[in-house]
């Protein structure tokens, strides 16, 4: 039974990724889970010089999900390769690091900075993050700024390249389409959906940046709808998320064109959840007689 | 410290304690690894929600592999907490950040705090300090403030330390807060540790700071993973963090207990 992926030359043991953003650089979820296991770590947002997010509260429950504004924080990209990475030195899985930026050169700086790091072995531009006022979204909802921002990132990055697209766009499949002519090397979706939640006991809004991004099961049908239309929009690997709580669940985001996945919010329902994903997807492939995962890839038509 | 897990803890005994007020008993090996002022995420078994409710470690009884859990309803998570009878199961996510720094109340004259809801960390955390423990204070008195005169856990107290009350409307004890309480029962003391609403914590932090003592402080936030990954509860602190490099530290973490100097509240 194979479970290998391939994305851009590089070959990944499993399809299953970590959401950017909910499994740190995988430090506090090692107590629950073998990183070995994990097809990659997807690290937190990572930009040039560490950024203090936004006030709290910063998150809220949902029904089906939740809602977050960190407003990526991060402690910058030295501290990040010397203690992050260094960690992550110590595992044998693939390594995404995610990057974001409030300017152009913000990216590339980061960018450029991690073309001599050996352990990363892509990169993923975080073009759409909804809860910063600069940069992030603002590069992922106009095309032609995508277009110009990918291309910038293509010149300068030493390791492959994933776009990581917002759902909060007309269509998700121009906003694929402007990633891969740029010279993308895959694109990562969804994002989280910008969201509001009012407390109606305080007369306040539950989270300080008014707004938030919606993850969690909830979102799911969207998010693999949207992972359908990309997928078919363009000839580069897509990567799907949007509320992954188990095998199946990353099954039916492979069937709708994905190559492979990422876990998000579950990991804070379930730390082990990433793992049981794994284990998912194998126990299926056996029910079904599935020689090759690949097989499956956008199976549904 | 044993590793963090999610595991499965049988229910002992389930109480109500005042309105609202619920007084929990859990079977789990996480009792063994348990710190007073330490939290356990509680995870509500309805598919509409995702996250754990973090709640504090009221009392540990190694004996019986136990932790208490006393909580306040506050939404529809803990409502469905409180519907939970001996032997059912939960799950539970534990154990969480650092506890109360003990060893700072070696040999000291100790006031711990609580304030509603913050008080139950404060049970064995004054059960410890007065022998039960690793580390013995001088002497141990509880300040507790309440809104009424439903003085929940007061007995408990009392057993390990001497017991001063405040109450909002007077009904028990010196009317008004717990600083009031201090102040007009001249209780003196080396260094505080307490849980409470914010207001009561910055007035800690500032009577501290007049009485040129330590305080210890344990803060709430909304959480999301309750393990330091997702940045969600964090606290401004007065330098950089050790951690985040910001302004930041996480509460689930690198606390729920900080020194109140240390914290920007």
């Amino acid at each position: 039974m194979n479970t290998q992926v391939e994305i851009a030359g590089v070959k990944f043991k499993n399809p299953v990724m970590t959401g950017s953003g909910t499994f740190g650089s995988g430090m506090e979820y090692s107590d629950f889970v073998d990183l070995n296991k994990l097809g990659a770590v997807v690290t937190k947002g990572v930009a040039n010089v560490p950024w203090p997010g936004n006030p709290v509260p910063r998150v809220t429950e949902v029904y089906g999900g939740m809602l977050n504004a960190i407003g990526l924080q991060n402690p910058g990209i030295d501290v990040f390769v010397e203690r992050d990475l260094e960690f992550l030195k110590k595992y044998d899985t693939k390594v995404i690091v995610n990057v974001c930026g409030k300017s152009v050169e913000d990216y590339l700086e980061v960018v450029e900075r991690l073309g001599n790091e050996s352990r990363v072995d892509m990169l993923e531009i975080n073009v759409s993050c909804p809860n910063v006022k600069e940069g992030a979204i603002a590069f992922g909802q106009n095309k032609d700024a995508l277009f110009d921002i990918t291309t910038r990132i293509k010149k300068v990055a030493k390791q492959p390249v994933i776009m990581k697209l917002s759902p909060n766009v007309t269509s998700i499949a121009e906003m694929a389409k402007a990633a891969e002519a740029a010279g993308a090397d895959a694109i990562s979706l969804i994002n989280t959906i910008t969201g509001m939640k009012i407390d109606i006991h305080k007369r306040k809004f539950a989270l300080a940046n008014k707004t938030g991004g919606m993850s969690g099961p909830a979102i799911k049908p969207v998010a693999v709808r949207m992972v359908y239309e990309a997928s078919h929009a363009v000839k580069i690997p897509v990567i799907g998320m949007g509320g992954i709580a188990n095998g199946d669940d990353a099954i039916e985001f492979i069937m709708a064109g994905a190559t492979a996945v990422a876990v998000g919010a579950m990991n804070f329902h379930d730390p082990y959840t990433t793992e049981k994903v794994v284990e998912g997807i194998e126990s299926y492939m056996k029910r079904y007689n599935v020689e090759d995962i690949n097989e499956l890839r956008g199976i549904v038509e | 410290m044993g590793k963090k897990k999610k595991t499965e803890a049988k229910v002992l005994s389930q109480a109500i304690l005042a309105e609202g007020i619920y007084d929990l008993w859990l079977e789990t090996d996480l009792a063994m690894d348990a710190h007073p002022g330490q939290f356990v995420g509680v995870y509500p078994t309805n598919k509409s929600t995702l996250l754990p409710r973090p709640i504090s470690i009221c009392e540990v009884d190694r004996d019986r592999s136990a932790i208490r859990l006393v909580y306040r309803v506050v939404g529809s998570g803990t409502a469905e907490f409180a519907l939970y009878q001996p032997g059912d199961y939960m799950m539970i996510l534990g154990v969480l950040g650092n506890g109360f720094p003990l060893t700072e109340a070696a040999g000291k004259k100790v006031v711990v705090m609580g304030g509603g809801i913050g008080g139950p960390p404060l049970l064995q955390t004054a059960k410890e300090l007065s022998g039960k423990g690793d580390v013995t204070a001088a002497s141990v008195t509880a300040v507790m403030g309440y809104r009424n005169q439903e003085t929940f856990l007061a007995d408990d107290f009392r057993k390990y330390s001497e017991l001063v009350i405040a109450t909002e409307d007077g009904s028990v004890g010196t009317k008004g807060n717990v600083i009031d309480a201090m102040r007009q029962q001249n209780v003196e003391c080396d260094v505080i540790m307490a849980c409470g609403p914010m207001p009561m914590l910055r007035a800690i932090k500032a009577y501290a700071q007049e009485k040129g003592i330590k305080a210890y402080i344990s803060l709430e936030e909304r959480m999301a993973c309750g393990v330091g990954a997702c940045l969600g509860c964090v606290c401004k602190t007065k330098e950089v963090d050790h951690h985040s490099y910001v302004h930041n530290t996480r509460i689930c973490t690198d606390g729920p207990v900080f020194d109140a100097e240390e914290v920007e509240i």
